[in-house]
């Protein structure tokens, strides 16, 4: 494996650990005051059961979130080097201001999670918001400075280095509100389903349990109205895409042509040697209407880029239709459970309905990984795009290697401990049944 | 200007040092606990960390956006040349808080919450050493080499003398163990002030007292084998003009903290601490001013252009409004009133 090869395969797992772990950062303090706040209103000890429970897995999830998203803010300049010399000057202010959304963060989370008998109930509550606020922040900043990987302005180049640099105009890219729209549905769709996805498993096994009914209106509530407007996101970041990075759309649909009244391909496999995608079911006209709205639109292929300047195809694609395979899926789900709740039907008792919830649980997050690696990989051979290539701004250090095996054990051995605590957290859950007089939980 | 916020991240790497270097000191205690009051020991170290650690944490994220907004060859360099430390620091970063965390939060029974207590002390221990051995490095100059033949695309030197020497030498290391006792010092001082009951405080006094003389041992090495390892350093210890009043201020707080800690001023003794390693930080600073990197790279050869300046000053004060009022918030909350509920910070 050469070294930028190896450094861009230790970033890809970096970024691969810690944003799962940020999803959950950002949506889970929404689930945990919806449910103290029925508590307060209902007076029922069992969601109050839940917000402590919901905390203290949440707890494990920020404290490996905060640690992995240092590793990254090291990583960055560890790495790519280059980058940050270039593009300190220019994206560090979303980063900053991401610095100081982690610290109001951290410090609502201490006071949230630590102050349950030392604070009054609505300054609970009011810390808890915060937390839930500055997540949603931290995601907001440090996605515009994705974007401006994308679509990157305010500098103008002067023998290879920016000169004019306009913080403002960097963090204003074309790409910015499409993808932090895309990306925070994204952290409450994933979030809203994989809770709801284990307490729904719990159900299947145990269905009069009221802590687990209880658990599952409130992460349906938070996940299902995400999913449900999640793909007209999508549509937004697909057309921005269609716009400023062809070579991306190009390979996320496997188009090598440029044609008019591109087709839609759904599935298949991109044969580069060939230049043309095998295997996939092709809709005609289907890309061009939902890429510019116009069945007859121009589409560019990869044939209008040097072949040196095209991503890795398979993979973008591949991803690419993962991600949308399984937000479909999250999509119709959320409106099958959106129309039975409009019913007032019974959720819990509809054992079909349970069981399409269980399996979606990881869906999400497998959606975001895809949509990661379509973005970032749909990126390449560019670090910003049309400006610095990757391979230019990697370090000049050699044996990258080996920080990659380590970085790589290292988190492997921490998302197998984690999986496990929260398994143990589960499965310790109480097993008060609906009904019973007693709230009192069986737990350790 | 530029002058100004290398204060600023001056000041937020001291509040780092001072504040998540009592974290890390705790984790040196957990794993030195003693004694019949061991248990005790642990117990107050883990709630005197629990609500704060994250927040404390954040002072290093600072630094580190700071350092790449406003003086990004700076930062590149220091990730260049200081790749390796800065890797193996990063996973002591990452297993202290993850281990501490599942030990926190995670299954009650003994065997893991010894396994991770362990793995959380270990990670403590090492952290700090390579945090030392960086700011070591950075000191002696040598990085500052590195960098210079590296711009000059001269031929490029061995592996080892390119990205290990420079970091691994008698005085970095010397630099790693005082960090290391500087925090352990801090730690049992303020939990000194934490502890309840007397007799911990007094496990606590004696340990702040053996960590003082540590401190004064290997502050003394690093002074004597800087002159042959970082004579740049050992230069401006002397000629720059502020450096001497810092040394004798840091003499005069050293002296005070140990005599309150004798004479059991808790509270005078943890301000005294405070202030001794305030000083240690600022005497390192002033001994390389004006240079971040010496012998390249300077507060002013460094600098973004400055409307990238500007607006992370104006940034800075808006932070600051919001932020400061809420981590006063949160100290108070967990430092302060810990009489009427012993214990009851961990959501168990
Ligand atoms: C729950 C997660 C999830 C779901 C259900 C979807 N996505 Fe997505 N998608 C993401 C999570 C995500 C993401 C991981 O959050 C990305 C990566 C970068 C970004 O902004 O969002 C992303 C990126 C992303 C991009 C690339 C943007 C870029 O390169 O900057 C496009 C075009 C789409 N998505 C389109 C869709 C469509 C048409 C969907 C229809 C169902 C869809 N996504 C569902
Ligand atoms: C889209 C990608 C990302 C999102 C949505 C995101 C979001 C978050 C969130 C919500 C947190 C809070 C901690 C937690 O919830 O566990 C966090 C932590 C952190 N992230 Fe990320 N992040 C992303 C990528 C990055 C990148 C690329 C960096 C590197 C510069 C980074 C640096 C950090 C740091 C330093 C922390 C720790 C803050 C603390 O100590 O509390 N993140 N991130
Ligand atoms: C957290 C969600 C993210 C994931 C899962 C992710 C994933 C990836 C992947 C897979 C790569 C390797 C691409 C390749 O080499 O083929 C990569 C590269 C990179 N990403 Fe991201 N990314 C995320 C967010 C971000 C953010 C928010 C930033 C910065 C602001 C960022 C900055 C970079 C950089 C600098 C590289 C290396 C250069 C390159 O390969 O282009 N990423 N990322």
């Amino acid at each position: 494996m050469g070294d930028v090869l190896a450094a861009r395969s230790q970033m890809a797992v970096s970024l691969g650990f810690h944003i799962l772990f940020a999803v959950v950062g950002i949506a889970m303090p929404v689930l945990m005051i919806i449910a103290e706040a029925r508590w307060r209103r209902t007076g029922d000890a069992m969601y109050l059961e839940l917000a402590k429970r919901w905390a203290k897995g949440t707890a494990i999830l920020f404290a490996v979130g905060a640690v992995s998203g240092t590793v990254l803010s090291f990583e960055l300049g560890l790495l790519w080097p280059g980058f940050m010399r270039f593009a300190g000057a220019i994206i560090g202010m979303p980063f900053s201001l991401e610095g100081f959304a982690f610290f109001a963060e951290a410090i609502f989370l201490g006071v949230y999670l630590y102050g349950w008998q030392r604070i009054s109930p609505r300054a609970h509550i009011v810390a808890g918001s915060l937390v839930a606020v500055s997540g949603a922040a931290s995601a907001l900043f440090v996605v515009i400075a994705n974007a401006w990987m994308n679509t990157p302005a305010g500098f103008r180049l002067r023998n290879g280095a920016p000169v004019d640099v306009d913080p403002i105009a960097a963090m204003l890219t074309p790409a910015a509100f499409p993808e932090v729209l895309h990306m925070l549905l994204a952290a409450y769709a994933a979030t809203g389903f994989a809770v709801a996805g284990i307490h729904a498993f719990m159900l299947l096994r145990d269905n009069r349990n009221a802590f687990h009914r209880r658990a599952l209106g409130v992460a349906l509530l938070v996940g299902v109205p995400a999913a449900i407007v999640q793909p007209i996101s999508g549509d937004v970041s697909a057309r921005y895409v269609a716009h400023w990075q062809p070579p991306k759309l190009a390979a996320m649909e496997g188009q090598f042509r440029t044609q008019s009244g591109a087709p839609l391909r759904i599935g298949g496999i991109p044969d580069v040697d060939a230049q043309r995608t095998r295997w996939a079911i092709e809709i005609p006209n289907g890309l061009s209407l939902l890429a510019f709205h116009d069945p007859h639109a121009l589409v560019r292929g990869l044939d209008a880029v040097p072949r040196r300047d095209w991503p890795p195809v398979p993979v973008v694609h591949v991803a690419f239709q993962i991600m949308v395979g399984l937000g479909t899926y999250l999509a119709l789900l959320g409106l099958w459970v959106a129309i039975d709740a409009g019913r007032r039907r019974d959720l819990a008792a509809n054992r079909w309905l349970l069981r399409a919830v269980a399996i979606a649980s990881p869906m999400g997050f497998v959606c975001i990984e895809a949509g990661w690696t379509v973005t970032e990989v749909g990126r390449q051979p560019w670090v910003i795009y049309g400006v610095m290539r990757t391979a230019d701004s990697v370090t000049p250090m050699p044996g990258l290697i080996v920080p990659f095996l380590v970085i790589s054990a290292l988190y492997c051995f921490l998302g197998v401990v984690v999986v496990w605590l929260l398994y143990d957290l589960v499965m310790r859950s109480p097993i008060t049944r609906e009904g019973d007089g007693a709230m009192a939980p069986v737990a350790a | 200007m530029a002058t100004a916020i290398a204060f600023v991240a001056l000041v937020s790497l001291n509040a780092y040092v001072l504040l998540a270097g009592a974290d890390f000191g705790g984790g040196v205690w957990d794993l030195l606990a003693t004694g019949p009051r061991r248990a005790e020991q642990r117990a107050l170290i883990a709630e005197a960390i629990g609500p704060i650690w994250e927040a404390n944490h954040v002072w290093l994220i600072l630094v580190v956006v700071l350092l790449f907004t406003c003086f990004p060859a700076v930062y590149s360099g220091l990730a260049i040349a200081l790749h390796i430390p800065l890797t193996l620091m990063l996973i002591g970063i990452v297993l202290r808080g993850s281990a501490f965390a599942f030990r926190s939060y995670g299954s009650n029974e003994d065997a893991p919450q010894r396994r991770w207590g362990r793995v959380f002390a270990i990670a403590s221990l090492l952290t700090p050493v390579l945090l030392g051995v960086c700011i070591g490095a950075i000191a002696s100059g040598r990085v500052g080499e590195v960098l210079e033949q590296l711009n000059g695309g001269g031929a490029r030197e061995p592996f080892v003398s390119m990205y290990v020497s420079p970091w691994l030498s008698p005085f970095t290391i010397a630099v790693g163990a005082l960090a290391l006792c500087v925090f352990a010092f801090l730690a049992a001082t303020y939990l000194t002030v934490e502890a309840q009951e007397a007799e911990l405080r007094e496990d606590f006094r004696r340990r702040a007292l053996a960590a003082a003389i540590a401190v004064f041992v290997t502050a003394l090495l690093a002074l004597v084998l800087a002159r042959w390892h970082a004579p740049r350093m050992s230069a401006g210890l002397i000629a720059s003009s502020w450096a001497p009043a810092l040394h004798v201020l840091t003499g005069v707080a050293a002296i005070l903290a140990i005599a309150a800690l004798w004479i059991r001023k808790w509270r005078v003794a943890r301000v005294a601490v405070a202030a001794q390693v305030t000083f240690i930080v600022w005497g390192w600073a002033a001994a390389q001013a004006p240079y971040l990197v010496p012998p390249t790279l300077s507060i002013s050869n460094a600098a973004a252009p400055s409307r990238t300046l500007v607006l992370f000053l104006i940034a800075l004060a808006l932070g600051a409004i919001v932020l400061l009022p809420s981590i006063t918030y949160l100290f108070r909350l967990f430092k302060s009133s810990r009489v009427h509920e012993p214990g009851a910070g961990r959501t168990k």
